[in-house]
């Protein structure tokens, strides 16, 4: 869609814009705005695409929810995608460790809008019991964004799918209209979360002035001492 | 390459051969006479000639675990000692070869060339305990990222969430005021940065290092195709999780092959030595998450030889033991199907097979859930027994009994599982798969381990037997109730990705054998105890020592190297994982196939990333 | 033969097709009416399609269950001490936990401040929690239990994910409704429905008086 269509849809939920008498007529236009979100979001939200993101035990929680007998394919997710850019939904299943925040956070970058992220297992959610060691990311929110927790150690197949109906709920409740619920129909492109770098530990660019200004502090500790 | 010498010097006693290697290297060679320890320290100089003359002459030619010990206040010098446990494929108990080097010139001999399994053990001392191996082909961190600060297994490395030396820490009870620990770090995150780090101008290693490593670039001779190098992963459906190799190819076919681990490195070992004892059995389900009953028995089997140095100790009962067994044998036969439906996957059949697989998973699993409480993480198994006695029935499935729907009652199920259901699933995974024209094509003669390789390389399990080395645990040194069933040990001759596959049928049908017989002691045994001495003790006392304990895991041998120091905590916690070291094989077993062969080899090697990685 | 592993494959998938609707002939098409039919196909009759069909169906959880614990406290319509924690803020629990997630603030009693058997404040972080089930295996006091409530996800990990005292309460009668017969085996070893100390207490005090009525039957 391109920007204009955005504005469109935009000045649908405006209460200024004078509304044309023969529309007038037929329906009222708020919920002709609400109309299309109901029936975009009821497409959106039953063909979400999970990305095969197996990280780790709780990756054999999401086959298990795959298969035989969970069967998330009910729900329309019908394949888990190995490819970023077919998937719609990033289910981190496992430990997000320091060397695999790196090709994640690539990965993310390369989903296309809209997606979303499912933190599931309480590694993916802030550490787990994993938290308190050296090679651990302590939670997937502290590199992108995310969408869900699912939590639990591991999250039985059950609890995996009431996240997808609480993912569900989350996409009923975007508005096309409303640019802060649907960010990717702003007329600039999504940015990129910028990708960390492995050197003595993780390095996050975007706390590269945290770390000058922690070496410059230490560098004069030491030069006055 | 090794040769597999059968000697008269294999039927005498470890002392026996312990005495010969005193006699040999007089002066090299002293017996470790600390209490509860055995085995024999080494001179570093006379280690490579000590270790062939064990491999050769003393037919310990079966390199099982090489780890690093931190010895910091603890012994004289606080040394670094490498410990080598060495065996003989006729069974019996292992030749513990160890040496001593100081920490701050922490150097020895690479052990590679006598045995080539020593490779990426080696080089995970090197990754994090810091022991530099003269002789060593390539000696690079294998689960950290190349240029990253120190080496954290040294008991004077502290993480950046570093609270206590030890559990339980003390801010939790009484004044137990709750915090996340990135509060207390000023970036938020688990990091931590030397002090002279300068961030501008820094070049990361991490990568680099990799493709340096690689052959690159154009060769061309004779009109041949060009090399190129292919990283495959670490996110990729067919790696089994987040596991990455460098490929180098010409034209289609494998030429070099360097797996590349570490993406799911949890720091098992770091935090197993701040855990208590009990601490760790939890921890144990999440190594190789299929098979969380396998992992607790072998942690349970380590602890309990340590427990039994002391004076009052009394081994597991009866019935918990049989209970053991019945946990873990139902665990082989969910792993194999399910590494066989993982393996079709890889072969193209994308989920089906996986699928009927799951379904006999999942029933395996009910009854682990009524059992333990939960399906993945069992965390069933205690010092001396089981946590709970098997359940009254299995909740949420039911049978019909006299044309009444009713919940099934406990042995009803296993009765049932057992004789009916298991066998028909693997009959029907056999008769779907083993003719199977796209399989043989694709899996006979693909992927060749030899005999003598598969000793060299330290393959365990099924990658072993496979090879057509008769070596199982559970009958070379035999644990639990092992001794007292009739079993046989499965073997198969050619070594290939097809062997592979069919030995794990073979083991399915063992194993069902197993729990044929394990059914009738559970009703006698039924009401008495199930664990050993006094239960609820979440702090029990475990005397100084080492021990290791192996169990014969489905995926192969599964060491647990733990020293205690008398205290709450383990001073030392190693994991032997039998992905880990199976994978030393991986790129021999590759070279001349095609890319496509990869993915199948690697399926039939039946990897898991909690383990490899740990 | 090329092409015979296809078929057989098939086969076996046609057979599972086929089975699934010789099931719903079998129970007069009722298979989602859940009370019989739903657990027998879970079991291991099961033939056909093993679908269970969340949220309309779920699994039932067994009594061993283990997901995030809760604090019991005394029923909320207990004729002494309603909503009083079980708990004796011990700190095994705390000590028995492998990710160290529980955090307790014992209580003390403000006049003389000596502690008491209660916790001032009770925390886990379920962000580290690791569902082991060590805290509910050995407190002394059957006062911390494994919940069978998984429907937890949220979206914000913030604010609702470290559980104060408050959110892990639950009324004694919510765990012998998930764990009957578990609930019954603690209570014939504790002797008696209540908690151990107020046993404790009324043995004391039934002693105190058969004393007191005795003595005075002497005197
Ligand atoms: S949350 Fe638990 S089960 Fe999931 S990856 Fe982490 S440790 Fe494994
Ligand atoms: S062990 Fe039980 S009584 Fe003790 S602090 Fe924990 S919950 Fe309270
Ligand atoms: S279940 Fe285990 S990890 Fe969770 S609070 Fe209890 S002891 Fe701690």
């Amino acid at each position: 869609m391109t920007n204009s269509d955005g504005d469109f849809l935009h000045e649908l939920h405006h209460p200024d814009v004078p509304v044309p008498e023969a529309v007038r007529s037929v329906v009222t236009v708020t919920s002709f705005g609400k109309l299309m979100d109901a029936i975009y979001n009821w497409g959106r939200r039953n063909s979400v695409w999970p990305m095969f993101l197996g990280l780790a035990c709780c990756a054999i929680e999401m086959i298990a929810t795959a298969s035989s007998r969970f069967d998330q394919a009910r729900f329309g997710m019908e394949l888990l995608r190995a490819s970023p850019r077919q998937a719609d939904l990033m289910i981190a299943s496992g430990t997000v460790t320091k060397k695999m925040i790196v090709p994640i956070v690539r990965l993310y970058n390369q989903m296309s809008e809209p997606k979303y992220v499912l933190a599931m297992g309480a590694c993916a959610i802030g550490g787990g019991p994993f938290k308190e060691g050296y090679s651990v990311v302590s939670g997937l929110d502290k590199y992108i964004p995310v969408d869900i927790y699912v939590p639990g150690c591991p999250p039985t197949p059950q609890a995996l799918l009431y996240g997808f109906l609480m993912l569900h709920k989350k996409i009923d409740g975007q508005s096309l209209g409303n640019r802060n619920s649907v960010p990717w129909y702003s007329r600039t492109p999504g940015e990129d979360v910028p990708v960390p770098v492995l050197g003595p530990d993780i390095i996050d660019p975007r706390q590269a002035y945290l770390l000058r200004r922690a070496t410059t502090t230490a560098s004069e500790a030491h030069a006055s001492a | 390459m090794t040769e597999y010498v059968q000697i008269a010097e294999t039927v005498t006693p470890l002392q026996g051969a312990i005495h010969r290697l005193e006699a040999q290297f007089a002066g090299a060679v002293r017996r470790d006479d600390r209490e509860g320890f055995s085995g024999v320290i080494v001179d570093s100089g006379r280690l490579v000639e000590v270790a062939t003359f064990a491999r050769d002459t003393l037919g310990f030619s079966y390199l099982s675990s090489a780890t690093a010990v931190d010895y910091l206040g603890k012994a004289e010098g606080d040394p670094l000692e490498m410990v080598y446990h060495t065996y003989n494929l006729q069974g019996g108990p292992a030749l513990v070869l160890k040496a001593r080097t100081p920490r701050s010139e922490a150097t020895l001999p690479s052990l590679v060339g006598v045995w080539p399994g020593a490779n990426f053990q080696e080089r995970e001392a090197w990754d994090l305990m810091g022991i530099r191996f003269e002789g060593h082909p390539n000696l690079t961190r294998i689960l950290m990222w190349e240029g990253f600060n120190g080496h954290p297994l040294r008991k004077d490395w502290h993480e950046a969430y570093y609270e206590e030396d030890t559990k339980p820490f003390d801010s939790r009870w009484p004044e137990g005021r709750v915090s996340r620990a990135e509060e207390h770090n000023p970036y938020g995150r688990n990091v931590k940065y030397p002090a002279d780090f300068a961030l501008d101008g820094y070049e990361s290693l991490a990568e680099k290092a990799l493709y340096d490593a690689a052959p690159m670039g154009v060769h061309v001779t004779d009109m041949a195709t060009d090399r190129v190098v292919v990283s495959m992963g670490p996110q990729h459906p067919s790696t089994h999780g987040v596991f990455r190799m460098i490929a180098t190819l010409d034209g289609e076919t494998i030429v070099g092959l360097e797996p590349v681990m570490g993406y799911l490195h949890r720091n098992h070992d770091k935090i197993g030595e701040r855990n208590t004892f009990l601490h760790n059995m939890p921890f144990t389900d999440r190594l190789d998450y299929f098979c969380s009953m396998s992992n607790n028995h072998g942690y349970a089997l380590a602890v309990e030889q340590l427990m039994a140095l002391g004076k009052r100790y009394e081994p597991p009962t009866y019935r918990a033991e049989a209970i053991r067994v019945l946990m873990v044998e139902l665990t082989r036969i969910l792993n194999h199907l399910v590494a066989i439906g993982f393996l079709l996957n890889d072969l193209g059949a994308y989920f089906t097979p996986l699928m009927y697989a799951i379904i006999e998973r999942e029933l395996i699993l009910d009854f682990f859930e009524a059992t333990s409480g939960s399906r993945m993480m069992c965390n069933y198994m205690r010092f001396g027994g089981v946590a709970y006695d098997l359940p009254q029935r299995i909740e949420g499935t039911a049978a019909l009994v006299n044309d009444r729907v009713r919940d099934f009652d406990t042995m009803h199920y296993l009765r049932d599982l057992i004789n009916d259901r298991l066998p028909r699933a693997i009959d029907q995974t056999n008769d779907l798969l083993t003719t199977n024209e796209i399989i043989t094509n694709r899996c006979i003669g693909v992927g060749v381990l030899t005999r003598e390789d598969a000793i060299a390389c330290s393959a365990a399990g099924p990658v072993l037997r496979a090879s057509g080395v008769p070596y199982d645990v559970r009958r070379a040194e035999p644990y639990s109730i092992y001794p007292d069933l009739e079993f046989d040990v499965a073997v198969r001759y050619h070594g290939d990705i097809y062997d592979r596959y069919l030995i794990r049928l073979d083991e399915m049908r063992q194993s069902i054998r197993i729990l044929k017989q394990i059914l009738p002691i559970l009703e006698e045994t039924k009401g008495q105890p199930f664990f050993a001495g006094r239960g609820g003790q979440y702090n029990p006392r475990i005397p100084a020592g080492e021990a290791y304990g192996r169990a014969e895991n489905p995926k192969g041998e599964l060491g647990y190297y733990v020293v205690s120091d008398g205290g709450q905590n383990p001073w030392r916690y190693h994991v032997r994982a039998p992905s880990f070291i199976n994978l030393t094989a991986l790129e021999q077993m590759c070279k001349g196939h095609k890319v496509a062969d990869v993915v199948a080899i690697l399926g039939s090697i039946d990897i898991v990333l909690g383990e490899v990685d740990r | 033969m090329y092409g015979s592993g296809i078929v057989r494959g098939l086969g076996v998938t046609l057979r599972h097709f086929l089975n699934t609707y010789l099931e719903d002939i079998r129970w007069g098409f009722r298979r989602h009416v859940p009370d019989e039919a739903f657990p027998l196909r879970q079991g291991l009759e099961t033939r056909g399609i093993f679908t269970v069909e969340y949220p309309e169906e779920k699994i039932a959880t067994p009594e061993r269950f283990r997901f995030i614990p809760f604090l019991v406290v005394e029923n909320y319509d207990h004729p002494e001490r309603p909503g009083h924690d079980w708990c004796t803020s011990c700190g095994i629990c705390a000590k028995a936990c492998p990710p160290q997630c529980i955090w307790i603030v014992r209580g003390t009693n403000p006049e003389t401040g000596r502690p008491v058997p209660e916790p001032d404040e009770f925390y886990i972080d379920i962000d580290l929690c690791m569902n082991c089930g060590f805290c509910a295996e050995f407190c002394p006091f059957d006062a911390i239990k494994m919940d069978h409530d998984y429907e937890l996800a949220s979206y914000d990990r913030t604010t609702a994910h470290v559980f104060d005292k408050q959110r892990l309460s639950k009324e004694f009668r919510y765990w012998q409704s998930i764990a009957p017969t578990r609930a019954v085996e603690e209570a014939e070893a504790r002797g008696g429905w209540e908690h151990k100390d107020v046993l404790k207490q009324r043995e004391k005090e039934a002693r105190a008086q058969a004393r007191a009525s005795g003595g005075e039957g002497e005197g």
